[in-house]
């Protein structure tokens, strides 16, 4: 499966990544080459494997519902760049 | 062209829970901003979730409920979108493998049509945190703040199938959903609190058509008259668009209550591509009879079921029936009144009747009841044993309410009681009769509706305290001047 500029560049902007206009053919054959080696694995026969959510073979561990954590507000807003009673502040979201 | 309306919802209701889904913080509601939000809720780098087994017996008890089966393997995965109250840049929910499949609940509409619903599915996702878009000058304007206390709260999204057919059903179908979570006390339903959110997928097509058409989706709409408003907004918009040949356009929209509209949303550019996949970070999630039987084993009768036995046992209609089980309380209530009175029709007239329009006027659910159920039941007592006609009864009712006093307090306090003596009645019709000899003669010559103008007399004179029965009996007789 081949991936063209355009695809490139919406995959940036999902993950929000700035991409260079001039770099996006490269992005493009190399992203491409994985979807090659995808494909490859996609053309083994899978039927009667059940899909693996997780390499361990484990199930999930449950822990009882309690409060365990305490207010750490002051600590944690130390590395924010900016706040205001208490609120972490970014730049404004249009809705 | 005559449209058919196709309606599905997805509800977010929170679980009611002490600590989060995925962290030790703790839910409750209204505390300092920030003050709950914990390094797993802010997305720090190196922690990792840790499932609230709260959380999933709730989610348990919900699939129970709805007759669903229980998922013995689900999977939790990682919703992509970028949004500053989601910090990790996902939000960990189940999308291929949820926890409860496919089950049904049954809807009783005004006109007592009973209506099953389908429900596709119900998952375990976290909640994300709230955006405050105001001023914050200390800033020099131009920000927004966030609030990280809800993110990681319990959410149970459960998405139902395309059954309804008009928003009398949807709104009757939420109101399932609401009943249902508060009678299995898996959440507290708050809608003011955002705790029971509805979204809406609307469409419309020609009648006969099997194929749907296209839909639109109403988001977070927190309140049952906003359901129905909406909704109704959205099926003039869109036969509006079809009737000029128009098409709908796939897209999600805001009700705005104070225009009673719905808006186009700005569209989160490509936000629908949410690159599902599990996540890493938890196992699948495994539960086996024993989980099951334990979070479900103490479930109380469920609303349908006791429905159905009220309808049976005690011959009440399915709307009366679905009245007195809208909630939990409620049917307490009325089982402890016909277990004092053994009368339930009477029982269910005057908690579907005077006590509904009571709560209703002072804004109050059945909790709040200014008039218990001993207190109900004494009233009822009392016009069993003919101490006072139902009539009195409702005035007597109306003072218990404004006093919270018993019944007996205030039929002696008001000197309510029925007048049975009959000599005391016939003593009060004898003057009556004696004072009206015009209209003794138009009724003895054949004008028999006289015969309302004498007992009106009676009553004006008892105060409406006359037993009607022995009124009327004797009054006919002594009318025919025996």
């Amino acid at each position: 499966m081949a991936l063209d500029k355009t695809d490139v560049a919406k995959i940036a902007h999902l993950a929000r990544l700035a991409v260079d206009d001039d770099a996006l053919d490269h992005y493009a054959s190399e992203l491409s080459s994985i979807l090659d080696l995808v494909a490859q694995m996609n053309a083994a026969d899978t039927s009667g494997v059940e899909p693996m959510a997780h390499p361990l073979h484990m199930a999930q561990r449950l822990r009882p519902d309690r409060v365990t954590e305490s207010n750490q507000r002051e600590h944690f807003q130390q590395i924010a760049p900016a706040t205001e009673g208490g609120l972490y502040l970014v730049p404004k979201v249009i809705e | 062209m005559q449209w058919e309306t196709v309606i599905g919802l997805e509800i977010h209701t929170q679980l009611a829970t002490e600590s989060k889904i995925f962290s030790g913080a703790a839910t409750a509601f209204g505390a300092e901003p920030n003050t709950q939000a914990c390094a797993v809720d802010l997305g720090l780098p190196g922690v990792l979730p840790v499932l609230n087994q709260g959380a999933v017996q709730r989610a348990v008890r919900f699939g129970r409920a709805i007759g669903a089966e229980i998922a013995p393997r689900s999977v939790f995965a990682r919703k992509n979108y970028f949004y500053p109250d989601l910090p990790k840049g996902y939000q960990i929910s189940q999308f291929e493998l949820p926890v409860v499949g496919r089950g049904q609940v049954e809807i009783v509409l005004d006109d007592g049509r009973v209506k099953v619903i389908g429900v596709t599915r119900a998952h375990l996702e976290e909640d994300a945190g709230k955006s405050l878009h105001e001023d914050f000058p200390g800033s020099g304007g131009g920000m927004t703040g966030i609030d990280l206390n809800r993110a990681g709260t319990p959410l149970l999204e459960i998405v139902s199938e395309p059954d309804m057919r008009s928003p009398e059903e949807a709104v009757a179908y939420a109101r399932k959903i609401h009943q249902l979570v508060r009678w299995i006390g898996i959440s507290d339903g708050n809608m003011q609190e955002g705790s029971f959110r509805v979204d809406a997928n609307i469409s419309l097509r020609p009648k006969g058509q099997q194929a749907f058409g296209t839909r639109a989706e109403i988001k977070n709409i927190n309140s049952f008259r906003f359901l129905q408003k909406a909704l109704e907004f959205e099926i003039e918009r869109q036969t509006d668009i079809l009737e000029d040949g128009g098409t709908v356009v796939q897209e999600t929209r805001l009700y705005d209550a104070s225009k009673d509209e719905t808006r186009s949303m700005r569209s989160k550019e490509e936000a629908n591509d949410y690159r599902y996949f599990p996540d890493p970070d938890l196992l699948p999630l495994e539960l086996d009879d024993a989980f099951i039987d334990d979070a479900t084993h103490d479930l109380p009768e469920l609303p349908d079921a006791m429905r159905h036995r009220f309808a049976a046992q005690y011959g009440l209609s399915d709307y009366d029936a679905s009245l007195l089980t809208a909630s939990l309380a409620m049917a307490h209530y009325f089982e402890a009144v016909v277990d004092r009175c053994g009368d339930a029709k009477l029982a269910a007239n005057w908690i579907n009747g005077a006590l509904a329009a009571a709560l209703n006027k002072d804004d109050r659910d059945i909790a709040g009841s200014q008039v218990s159920a001993a207190q109900l039941a004494g009233l009822i007592a009392r016009i069993q044993d003919d101490t006072i006609s139902g009539k009195i009864a409702k005035q007597v009712f109306d003072a218990m309410w404004a006093e919270g006093a018993d019944a007996d307090t205030v039929i002696e306090a008001r000197g309510l009681k029925q007048i049975t003596d009959s000599g005391a009645i016939e003593a009060m019709i004898d003057g009556i009769i004696a004072a009206n000899p015009g209209q003794l003669a138009q009724y003895r010559a054949g004008k028999e509706k006289l015969f309302g103008f004498f007992v009106g007399q009676v009553m004006k004179q008892s105060q409406g305290k006359a037993n009607p029965q022995q009124v009327n009996a004797i009054l006919k007789a002594k009318l025919a001047g025996e």
